[in-house]
C-alpha cells in the first residue's frame, strides 16, 4: 500500500512539474533571470503548491498517524546554522547553472532528455562527495 | 495580462501540492526529492522502497502526461552540457549538506512555516539569481 501511495504521489508531482513547465530548464533560468527577460511562472507554481500544501498539511497533521504508517516523519529542528545556509547557497549556484533542481531533473529524464540524465548522474556524484566529506547525515 | 503559462503554473503547482499532501496522509513522509535520490545511495530495506517508488512515479509522469494530453512541453537547455554537469554536482552536494531542495524546503517546509526552510529557500533563490546574472555577464557558456 505504502509503495503504491508513494508511486502515485510521485506521478502526481511529476505531472504537476510537466504541466507547469518546470521540467524545462529554460523556464527555470527565466525565473532566476530577474535583470533580463523575467518569467514569473515559477512563482505561480510555488504559490499554488504552497497554498494547497499549507491547507492540506494542517488537516493531515492533526490526525494521530498516517494511513500506512504509525507516525509522521516531520522534523521539528529549528536550528539555523552554517551548514543549512552554506548548503542552500551551493545548491542555488548549481540550480542557476543547470536550470534543474532534483525533481524536474528526474522527470526530464523521463522525457528522454539526455542532458537531464547527465545532470542526475552529476547530482548523484555530488551526493557521494557530500557523504565522503560531511558524512551520511 | 495573465498569460497562459501562469495558469498552467498555478494548476501544476496545485497538483504538486495535492501530491505532497497525499504522500504525508498515506506514508507520513515529507516529499523531499533530494533526500529520496540520496536514499538510492544507501539502500536499506523499509526506508528505500518508498523513495524509489516516488522517483519512478516522477520518471514515468511525462509519459502519463503524453498519454492523456497527446503532447509534452518542449524543453530547452540554456547552458552548455559542461556547465549543466557542473551545476548538477553542486545541486547534489549542496542540497544534501543543506538538508533539502525546492521540494523539501521550498514547498513542504515553508508550508509548515519552518524557519530553517524559509532561510534555505531565500538563500538558494538568492544565489540562483546571482549565478544566472553572473553567467549572463560573462557570456552564458553557450
Amino acid at each position: 500500500m505504502k509503495l503504491i501511495a508513494s508511486l502515485l504521489a510521485g506521478l502526481g508531482f511529476g505531472v504537476g512539474l510537466t504541466l507547469s513547465g518546470m521540467v524545462n530548464p529554460d523556464k527555470v533560468i527565466g525565473f532566476l533571470d530577474i535583470t533580463g527577460h523575467w518569467d514569473p511562472t515559477l512563482a505561480f507554481v510555488m504559490g499554488g503548491a504552497l497554498m494547497v500544501t499549507a491547507i492540506g498539511y494542517r488537516f493531515v497533521l492533526k490526525r494521530a498517524c498516517p494511513m500506512c504508517d504509525d507516525k509522521f516523519y516531520v522534523s521539528l529542528d529549528n536550528k539555523i546554522d552554517a551548514r543549512l545556509v552554506g548548503g542552500a547557497a551551493v545548491f542555488g549556484i548549481g540550480w542557476g547553472l543547470a536550470g534543474f533542481c532534483p525533481g524536474p531533473a528526474v522527470s526530464a529524464v523521463g522525457l528522454h532528455a539526455m542532458p537531464a540524465l547527465w545532470v542526475v548522474g552529476a547530482m548523484l556524484v555530488g551526493m557521494m562527495a557530500k557523504r565522503l566529506i560531511v558524512g551520511r547525515h | 495580462m495573465f498569460e497562459h503559462s501562469y495558469v498552467m503554473g498555478l494548476a501544476g503547482g496545485g497538483l504538486i501540492g495535492l501530491s505532497v499532501v497525499f504522500l504525508m496522509a498515506t506514508t507520513g513522509r515529507i516529499a523531499g526529492i533530494s533526500g529520496m535520490i540520496e536514499g538510492l545511495l544507501d539502500p536499506k530495506a523499509g526506508e528505500s522502497a518508498w523513495k524509489l517508488a516516488f522517483l519512478i512515479g516522477l520518471l514515468l509522469a511525462p509519459t502519463l502526461f503524453r498519454l492523456v494530453t497527446g503532447g509534452v512541453p518542449e524543453i530547452g537547455f540554456p547552458h552548455s552540457l559542461g556547465l549543466m554537469v557542473a551545476g548538477g554536482l553542486l545541486v547534489g552536494f549542496g542540497t544534501r549538506v543543506g538538508g533539502g531542495c525546492t521540494s523539501g524546503h521550498g514547498v513542504c517546509g515553508i508550508a509548515r512555516m519552518s524557519r530553517r526552510s524559509i532561510v534555505s529557500t531565500l538563500t538558494f533563490m538568492a544565489t540562483g539569481i546571482l549565478t544566472v546574472y553572473v553567467v549572463g555577464l560573462v557570456g552564458g557558456g553557450q
